[in-house]
């Protein structure tokens, strides 16, 4: 067990490797309860968000979910998040656990001016399992009072599960097909026992913060704290596809744009290691005795089987098939910037 | 559930030694495998390179972490488990047995005495002292 955000959260359960195979080729769980939950309400929550973060709030369905961002004026990344269109005037916000207060620090000064919007943070009462991998649309909805496979991505319903209230989200953070579940607090431990129990056949088992690294790292999905922070700008992140710069004004749009436009000096980058030597967060990226740049995360992939990294690197030598060294030990290791995901993608889109 | 073999030496760093005439088979232990999780490379000095008790001779690196290996003993490198290279999960697998990292010929008798015995670190691992 580890602290992370405030939590104990177990590493690994059997094995990060096993795990992370599991994930891969049947179905596993993950108890992301740790995760912060917003909800914002009332006639002015669309125009509240829409201030607040990059992505266009505006054409967000009801029913369907969003990659998002909340920045600061010049442009850093105070959190990345998905954003939920519960109804015309309802959203839900999950955030990272360790930004929960900065988080909600910041949406509630920033929103003050918009007096009908109301904030609730449901972090404490809400459970948050996601179930991911091939056979996870059949386990969830052997439990599920509702048509699951008719979910689409980034769509979500309410239902029930095992007999729990829940928001049944077509998300995750795997790059494999699955469900994010939401539910009450109170209901998430016979939830849980219960999706193990209906998943017995289908090799289902619980997973560790050590495998949800890799898995993401092998989607390239970005970890605050590690590759994104206030110091990052979401072009040089690779994030541009969520910054939405004509639906109007936004906090961070001129200096996001800035970067843009001139194209920024530095790019986040995939990185395979000739060796299985690993590259970790903090490690220099070199080039004839140079420093380009520094790995934001690192790790053996254990589906490409190869040492692979995420890491900041110069503009100029951030092409695909570059050729680069990682500082490793005071010895520089050979490594090549190489297309992502490092691994391909299974979401059902 | 201790997983420590009464023929062999062992360190406060959790490598273990085993006599073979005037050499010195060296790997990591059960318990070390067991902490580290699933190894996923293995760094090794090579053939020839001196290697002195208490100071690093290797890194393990394992998903989690990166670890810096102990020489039980000082003395030359005459072999590397060069398996480990495609195959580091050997460690993991048969860390007493496939899983060995190096053969040494010992340059100083009075190493050995200084090493564990084997009911000796499996009291050091029950204290939790690691």
């Amino acid at each position: 067990m580890v602290p992370f955000g405030g939590w104990e959260m177990p590493v690994q359960y059997t094995g990060i490797i096993e795990e992370h195979r599991t994930v891969r080729s049947a179905v596993g769980l993950f108890d992301v309860s740790h995760m912060g939950e917003f909800e914002v309400t009332g006639a002015q929550a669309l125009t509240a968000l829409q201030v607040l973060t990059t992505n266009d709030v505006g054409a967000l369905e009801i029913g369907q979910v969003q990659y998002s961002l909340l920045c600061v004026p010049d442009g850093g990344i105070v959190d990345d998040l998905t954003l939920y269109r519960l109804g015309a005037e309802r959203f839900m916000l999950t955030v990272n656990a360790a930004n929960i207060d900065k988080d909600w620090a910041w949406v509630t000064e920033q929103s003050r001016q918009f007096r009908g919007a109301a904030w609730r943070n449901i972090s404490a009462d809400t459970a948050l399992i996601a179930v991911q991998g091939p056979k996870a649309e059949a386990l969830v909805g052997r439990l599920a009072d509702c048509d699951v496979a008719a979910i689409g991505y980034y769509r979500f319903r309410s239902g029930h599960v095992a007999g729990a209230q829940t928001v049944i989200s077509r998300t995750g953070y795997t790059g494999e097909d699955g469900f994010e579940l939401y539910l009450p607090a109170r209901d998430a431990m016979r939830v849980w026992r219960a999706l193990l129990d209906r998943g017995a056949a289908d090799g289902v088992a619980p997973i560790g913060l050590g495998a949800r690294d890799t898995l993401r790292l092998e989607m390239r999905y970005a970890l605050y704290g590690n590759d994104i922070d206030e110091t990052t700008n979401p072009i040089e992140a690779g994030l541009g596809w969520v910054v939405k710069a004509a639906k109007g004004e936004f906090t961070g749009r001129d200096a996001i744009e800035k970067v843009r436009v001139a194209g920024p000096r530095r790019k986040l980058v995939g990185i395979e290691m000739a060796d299985r030597a690993v590259a970790r967060h903090g490690y220099l990226v070199v080039k004839d005795s140079h420093t380009l740049g520094v790995v934001t995360s690192g790790s053996y992939g254990p589906s490409v089987d190869k040492s692979i990294a995420l890491a900041y690197v110069e503009a100029p030598h951030a092409a695909v098939g570059a050729d680069l060294g990682v500082d490793i030990r005071g010895q520089a290791r050979p490594a090549r910037v190489v297309k992502t995901p490092f691994h391909p993608s299974r979401v059902k889109k | 559930m201790a997983n420590i073999p009464a023929d062999l030496k062992y360190t406060k760093e959790h490598e273990w030694a085993k006599r073979e005439g005037d050499k010195v088979r060296v790997g990591i232990t059960h318990f070390a495998q067991e902490q580290l999780g699933d190894v996923v490379f293995v760094e090794l000095p090579k053939v020839g390179t001196k290697v002195t008790s208490h100071k690093t001779f290797g890194v393990v690196e394992s998903v989690k972490a990166v670890s810096d290996l102990y020489a039980p003993i000082s003395g030359e490198v005459l072999e590397t488990n060069t398996a480990l290279t495609k195959t580091p999960e050997l460690v993991n697998r048969d860390p007493y047995g496939q899983g060995w990292m190096l053969v040494v010929k010992a340059s100083s008798a009075g190493d050995w005495d200084q090493l564990l015995t084997a009911q000796q670190y499996e009291q050091f691992v029950a204290d939790g002292a690691h």
